[in-house]
């Protein structure tokens, strides 16, 4: 996304449509009620749930506003009190060192020493998962995960509000933990 | 124990008397107090030696050899935490960015280099090399198996090319390619709110490495893609995934 609206801005073009993203149009949709999730799945179990703010959507694009609407939907999905944040978060949050083409750069090295802060960020909240709503966050996030042998599963917030919803499918769990593969089959 | 200091003799930066040109305002580049709430905050502050706060005072003292070739402006991924943290909001990823822009094409990290080759080599801009008409077809191969295996989805459509929808889709190449069924919770969801969304087959594919390549002329040719894929259809809104 940022790299159609910082570009749009840079070679000056002007668009006959708007950009929007996906996580704002969940909050959306959750508040017209049109989106019928719920925690009630996760009230027994208490499974605990961490967010990383992406850095392209949040600092870099629409603020902090997008990180409320980011918070309000995991807790409409795993529970208020089943949302852990970590500090800092939002618009001040750290990078986890998937973006800017690390993943792609052949530094790998480097880039798990860099990512050694949010994974330990991360790892402080104690949570059992972590969300990451951005294609490559999640991909950094899981390798930091495995790499380091601390094994948290790390999630599309797509999974979980099907999940929610009573309508995640068989097929559409590889990134769940043991405990919730067979949550609501 | 400090680092033992290190000589240098200050120049004129050519590099960043020419970025600051680029610049409103000169991007604030003259402007630091040398604090280090960049550097602090900095996740990859020590990699390689260095922290952005470093890189600026390199500018600063006209090192423009030393910062013109080191690795780090590969293993900051331009955050842009510094500029956030930073009392007088100097624009340190631009800085960056301009550095691995001074980088002979063809040294730059190969595998940033040639994700962005293949967007350009194919109408999809995806950066796997995933053909439009494969996405096509996974699409429909997936969306099949679901609503034989999920009666409750029968009615479920995906559309591509629709001209007036909405919400023009993209979706990171990712799924298509390694993960297809990662793409069925996004769709229940778009099919639950009733959502009123198409894919194309042009430019649809959400990654773009040619920023991160630093190349602004094919950055610009990707932009320019998407921009018109969108507006062909008459599509209102362009939707990212993320």
């Amino acid at each position: 996304m940022y790299a159609v609206r910082a570009g749009l801005q840079k070679f000056k073009i002007t668009p006959k449509f708007e950009i929007e993203s996906i996580i704002r149009l969940y909050a959306r949709w959750i508040r017209e009620g049109r989106l019928k999730v719920s925690s009630d799945w996760n009230r027994e179990l208490g499974v605990t749930f961490t967010v990383q703010d992406p850095c392209q959507l949040v600092r870099k694009t629409y603020g902090d506003p997008v990180a409320e609407d980011l918070r309000f939907v995991v807790k409409s999905v795993v529970g208020e009190e089943h949302f852990i944040e970590m500090y800092p978060n939002k618009s001040n949050n750290y990078c986890c060192g998937g973006g800017g083409g690390y993943l792609q750069s052949g530094y790998t090295e480097e880039r798990r020493a860099y990512g050694d802060r949010k994974l330990r960020q991360i790892v402080e909240t104690g949570a059992d998962y972590c969300i990451a709503p951005c294609h490559n966050c999640h991909s950094q996030i899981h390798d930091l995960s495995e790499h380091s042998g601390k094994h948290f599963p790390v999630v599309h917030l797509w999974t979980l509000i099907c999940l929610s919803m009573g309508c995640l499918g068989e097929n559409e769990r590889s990134y769940l933990g043991e405990d919730l593969a067979s949550v609501g089959l | 124990m400090g680092e033992a200091a290190t000589v240098i003799l200050p120049k004129q930066s050519v590099f960043l008397s020419k970025v600051m040109d680029m610049l409103p305002e000169g991007g604030h580049l003259s402007m630091c107090l040398t604090c280090g709430l960049c550097a602090s905050g900095c996740p990859a502050s020590g990699l390689h030696d260095m922290d952005p706060r470093k890189f600026l005072r390199l500018c600063a003292l006209g090192q423009d050899e030393m910062v013109l070739s080191s690795p780090w402006v590969w293993m900051c991924t331009m955050c842009q935490r510094c500029v956030y943290a930073c009392p007088m909001a100097i624009d340190i990823p631009r800085l960056i960015y301009e550095a691995r822009a001074a980088w002979p094409r063809e040294d730059r990290p190969k595998g940033i280099l040639g994700s962005c080759d293949q967007a350009l080599k194919n109408e999809s801009n995806s950066a796997m090399g995933a053909r439009s008409e494969d996405f096509v077809f996974v699409a429909g191969d997936i969306l099949e198996e679901v609503k034989e295996a999920q009666p409750a989805w029968e009615d479920m459509q995906v559309s591509f090319n629709r001209p007036g929808a909405e919400y023009f889709l993209n979706q990171n190449s990712r799924e298509p390619v390694t993960e297809p069924d990662e793409m069925v919770p996004l769709w229940k969801i778009l099919h639950t709110v009733g959502c009123d969304w198409t894919y194309g087959t042009i430019g649809w594919a959400a990654e773009n490495y040619c920023m991160f390549l630093a190349d602004d002329a094919a950055w610009e040719t990707i932009v320019r893609n998407k921009v018109k894929a969108v507006e062909d259809l008459g599509c209102r809104y362009w939707l990212n995934t993320e």
